[in-house]
């Protein structure tokens, strides 16, 4: 019990550094509008922001929720123009603003002692003028400095953007939430000589359209939530059979089914490192903030060409549609790399045959026990260079402060692992932790580093923190590394981490 | 070019005297024409299949081919366009392949206008996995799967597609060797998507042929082909005559004309 006071108190101090903004209504209100507004402002003048959005699966009417969490100390010369980054939202708010008594009565729970309440000023006011809300916080020290954030952005946006740097010549998508903001942020950069963007029948048609475009040349990219995806499956192993470059984005959504089609989950693990059916080479990226995102949209165009298999980069509702303040101008590195092995048909004395049957080295059907060992093979060997390349990309992320503290002997550190979006709230929840911790995030999902995965783990005392049921991460760690992980913290319920729920989680469990 | 140019190493393991071949040598001489008439690069020229005894087509063909999964040529068919338009794409697809499996790809097709071509073996059966009903089997079709009789009437895909929009609308009886090529030629000309269905009696699960000699009889020459009304009535006549020809054939934008104007 002394354990759990001590915790709740540190707790309590330390979160008192974050200022959480709460905007409700129904849909149609502008609740979006407005958050994103006092978001931006609050950006502008130098803070790290982070805005989450909650809504039900309807068009007018209902709950729509808006949380907006900052850190009030702002970018200043004594952090070297560095504001603190806040990795996800905050469940307790300052000030609650809704469009009506009704819509702040479902958060009142929520306020901190001494929160404000503001139900009087409509939300498109505040979206005209979002300084207005922000009088109980003093915003003067924070004059516009040279390190403020330079964008506020979501997952799905950044994931386009990468694309885009990587010389995406085609968006295909059937429209499903939470994938939608792909296809509607691409549809608006088509050109008349530069991007196209189709929206086919159905995703079956998205994906054979994409290899269509593949086949003649064209770097195509396909985005869809899991339950389109599971559509896709044929046309992925065909992918794989034929050898020609995909990128499919996959958001996740609270599953099975039609299952939650507006919250997020991380039940999919399993399904897309699996994703296709017989075996072939694949890569699964699993980005868990903006900047990986962008990151991972540029590296799985690049690396569907290079290695003329399908690339998947998995998303999910928060990391897909949570907006935060990301420094872009890191991101002119990412360039469309060129490879010269491929030949489209339109050339000259050339035949170019593809075809979903095993084949032989022309591109003919063979049924050939020899013939078909060979192509499987063939098909195998692009697994091991993809392995290789591998030493040289950023397949797994260390954070925390075991680096800076030099009395913690190797053997004896305390590890969190997780992937994708959950490193917002790990992130986050770390900054109260009571002991010194290293954070692991697995980005490359298949095929897996376990060597680099092995070394980080191995001999430690470890928790993985995950969005589904089934500790999907951490039967993938014991598949590949024989590493179990007893401590499991799983989260199924369709909503977001808190970080000071989690970090209280964590504490409880090391104390 | 040599209508030998066009062959494979690969063995044709149709049954012997299966329609198809019809098909596969209107096609080789259709293109031979079209090149030698400089109105077609064959190096531009894409020949996509699906699955099916119909879809073996692309290993017998010494030209550029794409055999996608079932059902699933016509997106990998208006994909390849999209991304090039200066390619030639030909579709070979079954009843089977597009009237069942991929039929809202086709419908979709009709009403895209994609530029590409597609000729469907219509043998009424699905042949290659040894002969069940499918959605133009006749109501009463004994197959392995109906020992009973196929409960369901069948589909009229050509009046699907004149519903749907398709800008070129025609049938062809693979028997009739030079007229399926005119037929081809006719719609690899023409600007838009032509759809031609092509009567293929399966010699082995269904043999239509003599069915199908009885009845056939071409179009007019007079035929209006850009009256719809017309070509709808003439897709529904009564099943005692089947005619044969272009049904309808219109202008209308393409797809590709209108993605590459944004």
């Amino acid at each position: 019990m002394y354990g759990w006071c001590y915790n709740y108190f540190m707790l309590e101090s330390a979160n008192n550094d974050i200022f959480t903004i709460g905007v409700g209504g129904a849909a149609g209100d502008g609740v979006k509008k407005a958050g994103i507004k006092i978001a931006d402002f609050l950006r502008q003048k130098g803070f790290e922001v982070y805005i989450s959005f909650e809504y039900p699966s309807l068009i007018r009417g209902g709950h729509n929720f808006a949380r907006i969490s900052f850190a009030k100390e702002p970018a200043s010369a004594e952090s070297s123009g560095v504001a603190k980054k806040i990795w996800c939202d905050y469940s307790e708010l300052d000030i609650l603003i809704a469009s009506n008594g009704e819509h702040a009565d479902l958060h009142k729970g929520e306020l901190k002692e001494g929160g404000k309440i503001i139900t009087n000023i409509p939300l498109s006011q505040i979206s005209e003028n979002p300084a207005m809300v922000l009088g109980e916080i003093n915003l003067a020290a924070s004059a516009e400095s040279s390190g403020a954030p330079k964008e506020l952005i979501d997952g799905n946006t950044a994931f386009a953007k990468g694309l885009l740097a990587a010389g995406l010549d085609f968006y295909l998508a059937y429209p499903m939430t939470p994938s939608t903001s792909i296809l509607h942020y691409l549809a608006g950069q088509q050109t008349k000589d530069g991007l196209k963007v189709v929206q086919p029948e159905n995703e079956i048609s998205v994906v054979n359209m994409a290899l269509g475009m593949a086949y003649a040349g064209k770097r195509a990219a396909v985005g869809t939530a899991a339950g389109g995806f599971a559509l896709m499956q044929e046309a992925f192993s065909f992918a794989g059979m034929a050898e020609l470059p995909l990128v499919v984005a996959v958001a996740q959504r609270q599953a099975p089914a039609t299952g939650v089609p507006t919250r997020s989950s991380q039940s999919d693990l399993r399904f897309v490192i699996h994703a296709g059916h017989g075996e072939f080479p694949k890569i699964v990226i699993a980005p868990g903030d903006p900047e990986e995102s962008f990151r991972a949209g540029a590296d799985a165009l690049n690396l569907a060409w290079k290695f003329k298999t399908p690339v998947i980069v998995l998303l999910d509702k928060i990391l897909s549609e949570h907006m935060m303040t990301t420094n872009a101008e890191r991101w002119k590195d990412e360039k469309m790399e060129i490879f010269e092995n491929m030949i489209f048909p339109g050339t000259l004395n050339a035949v170019v045959k593809v075809t979903s049957y095993e084949h032989d080295k022309d591109g003919f059907t063979t049924d050939k026990a020899e013939d078909v060992k060979r192509a499987v093979e063939k098909r195998f060997e692009k697994q091991k260079n993809i392995e290789e390349e591998m030493q040289n990309i950023e397949t797994i992320k260390i954070y925390g402060d075991v680096n800076s503290n030099p009395s913690i002997s190797s053997g004896q550190e305390n590890v969190i692992v997780f992937f994708g979006s959950t490193k917002g709230p790990v992130l986050e929840a770390s900054k109260y932790f009571n002991k010194p911790t290293k954070l692991v995030q697995i980005l490359w999902l298949e095929p897996f580093d376990t060597e680099k995965v092995k070394r980080e783990l191995e001999g430690r005392k470890i928790i993985c923190v995950e969005g589904n049921h089934n500790g999907q991460l951490a039967s993938l760690i014991r598949e590949k590394t024989g590493i179990e992980i007893k401590d499991k913290i799983l989260k199924y319920d369709s909503s977001p981490f808190d970080p000071v729920e989690l970090a209280e989680q964590i504490n409880t469990i090391w104390n | 070019m040599e209508l030998k140019d066009l062959s494979t190493k690969t063995k044709i393991t149709w049954c012997p005297g299966c329609t198809n071949s019809q098909i596969l040598v209107s096609f080789r001489q259709a293109i031979k024409e079209l090149t030698e008439s400089d109105s077609l690069k064959i190096e531009n020229l894409v020949a996509f299949a699906g699955i099916g005894c119909h879809g073996k087509i692309s290993d017998y063909l010494n030209i550029n081919s794409f055999t996608s999964l079932h059902g699933r040529l016509i997106p990998a068919m208006t994909g390849a366009k999209c991304a090039n338009p200066a390619l030639t794409i030909v579709g070979f697809s079954g009843d089977g392949d597009s009237y069942d499996e991929g039929l809202e790809h086709l419908i979709h097709a009709a009403k895209r206008n994609s530029d590409i071509n597609l000729f469907i073996h219509n043998n009424q059966v699905f042949a290659l996995t040894t002969g069940q009903a499918d959605a133009v089997s006749p109501k009463g079709f004994k197959g392995k799967s109906t020992p009973f009789g196929c409960l369901e009437e069948p589909l009229n895909p050509l009046l699907l597609m004149l519903s749907a929009g398709a800008t070129f609308v025609a049938r062809t009886f693979a028997g009739n060797i030079t007229e399926t090529k005119k037929i081809m030629q006719a719609a690899i000309t023409h600007k838009g998507f032509s759809y031609v269905d092509i009567i293929q009696p399966c010699i082995t699960f269904f043999d239509t042929r003599d069915y199908f000699k009885e009845r056939i009889y071409w179009l007019d020459e007079n035929f209006p082909t850009n009256d719809l009304k017309v070509a709808m009535e003439k897709v529904q006549e009564n099943t005692s005559k089947v005619p044969l020809g272009i049904f309808y054939k219109i202008q209308k934008p393409t797809f590709e004309e209108e993605l590459w104007k944004i």
